[in-house]
């Protein structure tokens, strides 16, 4: 357990950020998101996001899908934590969370898949994303103790706002892990200062007011929303929401630091398991699917 | 962990919530940033307008001339003779236009939503009578009304289907989930993240992000104000005991609040029991759940170890919701109010001991109230005084209870 005397990096980057202090390049890089994000600068592209729902279809071709994202195209990692009642997402994550629930997932599963991925990559950057009911009941220190155990690098927990940090933003950061935080296209400017100010590693821009899985922003808006952020904030910006082919991917790719891609890749999932298909071939097509997003 | 902090000595128990919307650890702001700015609109509009003496006026003038307010406070006075012991009365908000008190807030917020110009409505509802009592104030108002409800309820729930079209609104089945009551109002949140300019979402119970839990009790402790005059008036004294049935909670903290700080006055809330606790099939999240976040705040709720929401089961539909409001999980914990579970079966009994010492069919989620009454009522003294809150009429729950009596129809 970490006490407060033994800020990690994540925590002090969030700091360094709130007071834009100019201890930000250096401790950037110190976590593997940092890392990441400096390898794509240096690389001058935008990286890929691609987000699966932990135990989706199953905990075994999950942890396939899961391994072979790297190789496939993936810079970093989002993995759902299942949740019965996955509010802000659409009919796609929404099926991907029950078939993972039907299955027999829970979060000590979940953390045991990013365990086991370390183990194999020591590099890719794993954020859980999901709603805080699972983590709440699990216990919020013990649960950032075996996240961080398990090599999770980052959190963006939907139902947590800037109103609610008391309850995990703060002991995450404190614990060491990055608070990746959405921007929508509802926060206005005074709210953006509130929403940033806690946000480390990244920031996540919501394309669409909206849930996940449906319509997709104007490429002119999201140029517009991406430059008003960046004046708040020297974080790199990933976009998501609404992205779903790789011409998609290598739009949004012009204008953010990052692209995430969720429900698209979790429908090639359902596919395959609609057809009956085996775990590997199920892999085997989410894997060639991020390979199309990530250009060949 | 997640223990609660010491308790700090009680003052009021009317004071809550705080400004971050808390009742003790209970409430709260859990949504999406999405919806943040949406929910800080609606509570920096709730209490511009609720201090507005015009706002108040026009809910006056609806409540008495188009819901038929103030509801009576009858005296049961065959039911007490029959049970044996305490006066009971019975505050009649089943004689509300509509049959409910769910109107009381329909009313409240549709007139709050007017006033911040939003030009569409959408509502969850379980059994429908929410949504029947928000397609009736959109009909009122003239404004376009979207109710989700779960595709299992309305295979249910026919005539009140029927009800909220005849009304003009359009009910929206939703398949997702387990598609019932908590699965509409996921599926309400997605509508309103997704349409967040011109639409207000009427929360049918005292749960949801803040300002819901304490706007929808402050639109419903009309009940209990009357109801504290109406007896004071009656019998020049406090009841001894409140008693209302629990789904979200909303009628009963309506009841309870007004009393809150009168020391004399014990409250117990019903919750609904379902086949037994024992069974896994019931709706009881104080006696069967724990705390957890769901719907925007921190309250109990029927989850299993790994935090997954689980359904809930009770003969009454209006009861069938896996949390509670988050006030009510607050005066749990201090002790201000109790809460026990009644079953499917003895719902059913007091609903028929209802109908025929009284000639009243009651819904059948305020005769889970009743059936505590009846266990209560002869151990008191003759002249002590039981008030409940008899909710809802039965017209619905009719064919429900044919069924459970196994009596074809």
């Amino acid at each position: 357990m970490s006490g407060r005397g033994e800020t990690h990096s994540a925590a002090r980057e969030a700091d360094a950020n709130a007071n834009g202090g100019d201890t930000r390049a250096r401790t950037r890089t110190r976590t593997r998101l940092g890392r990441c994000f400096a390898k794509l600068k240096q690389q001058q592209r935008a990286g890929l996001v691609t987000f699966i729902t932990a135990g989706d279809p199953d905990l075994k071709t999950a942890a396939k899908i899961l391994r072979g994202m790297p190789q496939a195209g993936a810079d970093l990692i989002e993995l759902g934590m299942p949740f019965s009642d996955p509010m802000a997402d659409g009919a796609a994550i929404q099926a991907a969370n029950l078939r993972a629930l039907k299955a027999g997932m829970t979060l000590t599963k979940t953390l045991q898949m990013v365990q086991q991925f370390r183990a194999h990559d020591a590099h890719t950057p794993v954020v859980l994303m999901g709603y805080y009911n699972p983590i709440y009941r699990y216990g919020n220190q013990r649960f950032l103790d075996d996240a961080m155990r398990a090599g999770v690098d980052g959190l963006i927990i939907v139902d947590l706002p800037p109103e609610e940090d008391d309850e995990l933003c703060h002991p995450a950061l404190t614990a060491g892990l990055h608070w990746i935080r959405l921007l929508t296209p509802t926060t206005d400017a005074a709210r953006m200062a509130k929403v940033l100010r806690h946000s480390s590693g990244f920031v996540y821009h919501v394309a669409i007011a909206g849930i996940t899985g449906t319509g997709s922003a104007k490429q002119s808006e999201l140029k517009k929303a991406v430059a008003k952020i960046r004046r708040h904030t020297a974080l790199p910006i990933a976009v998501g929401f609404g992205i779903k082919t790789p011409a998609d991917v290598t739009a949004t790719a012009k204008i953010a630091d990052a692209v995430v891609v969720g429900s698209a890749i979790i429908e090639r999932i359902a596919d395959g398991v609609a057809k009956g298909e085996n775990g590997d071939a199920v892999a085997a097509q989410a894997h060639a699917f991020v390979r199309g997003l990530a250009g060949g | 962990m997640n223990a609660p902090p010491e308790p700090e000595p009680i003052e009021s128990y009317r004071a809550g919530p705080d400004p971050h919307g808390r009742f003790g650890i209970f409430g709260g702001r859990f949504v999406a940033e999405t919806l943040m700015p949406l929910v800080l609109e609606v509570e920096r509009a709730y209490h511009q307008h609720r201090a507005d003496p015009d706002f108040q006026r026009e809910f006056d003038y609806y409540a008495r001339d188009y819901i038929g307010r103030p509801s009576p406070l009858y005296f049961a006075e065959r039911l007490s003779a029959e049970l044996g012991g305490a006066k009971i009365y019975f505050k009649r908000d089943e004689l509300n236009h509509t049959g409910a008190h769910k109107i009381n807030n329909t009313l409240g917020q549709i007139l709050l939503a007017k006033r911040m110009g939003k030009r569409r409505i959408i509502a969850e509802t379980g059994a429908g009578q929410h949504g029947v009592a928000t397609a009736t104030v959109c009909a009122l108002f003239n404004l376009p009304c979207v109710v989700y409800m779960g595709a299992t309820d309305i295979k249910r729930q026919a005539p009140n289907v029927f009800r909220m079209k005849l009304l003009g609104a359009e009910v929206l089945p939703v398949t997702s989930g387990t598609a019932t009551l908590k699965d509409a109002m996921n599926e309400a949140l997605r509508d309103w993240v997704a349409n967040v300019e011109d639409t207000f979402y009427i929360i049918g119970t005292v749960a949801g992000p803040h300002p819901y839990p304490q706007m929808v009790r402050d639109f419903q402790t009309v009940i209990g104000v009357e109801a504290r005059r109406q007896l004071l008036e009656r019998e020049n004294t406090l009841p001894n005991l409140l008693v209302a049935c629990i789904g979200g909670g909303s009628n009963a903290i309506g009841l309870f609040h007004p009393f809150l700080d009168d020391k004399t006055v014990r409250m117990v809330g019903v919750e609904a029991a379902g086949r037994g606790l024992q069974s896994g099939a019931h709706a009881a999240s104080l006696a069967g759940g724990k705390p957890g976040v769901l719907h925007g705040n921190r309250t109990y709720l029927l989850q299993d170890e790994d935090g997954q929401i689980q359904d809930a089961h009770s003969i009454s539909a209006g009861l069938d919701y896996p949390g509670i409001g988050p006030e009510h999980s607050w005066l749990f914990e201090t002790g201000r109010a109790e809460y026990v579970a009644v079953t499917d079966d003895e719902a059913l009994a007091a609903f028929q001991l209802c109908c025929r010492t009284e000639g009243i069919i009651p819904a059948l989620e305020p005769a889970h109230a009743l059936a505590h009454v009846g266990k209560v009522a002869p151990r008191m003294a003759r002249e002590q005084i039981i008030l409940m809150n008899l909710c809802g009429r039965g017209d619905k729950d009719v064919f429900a209870v044919a069924e459970a009596l196994g009596i074809p129809l």
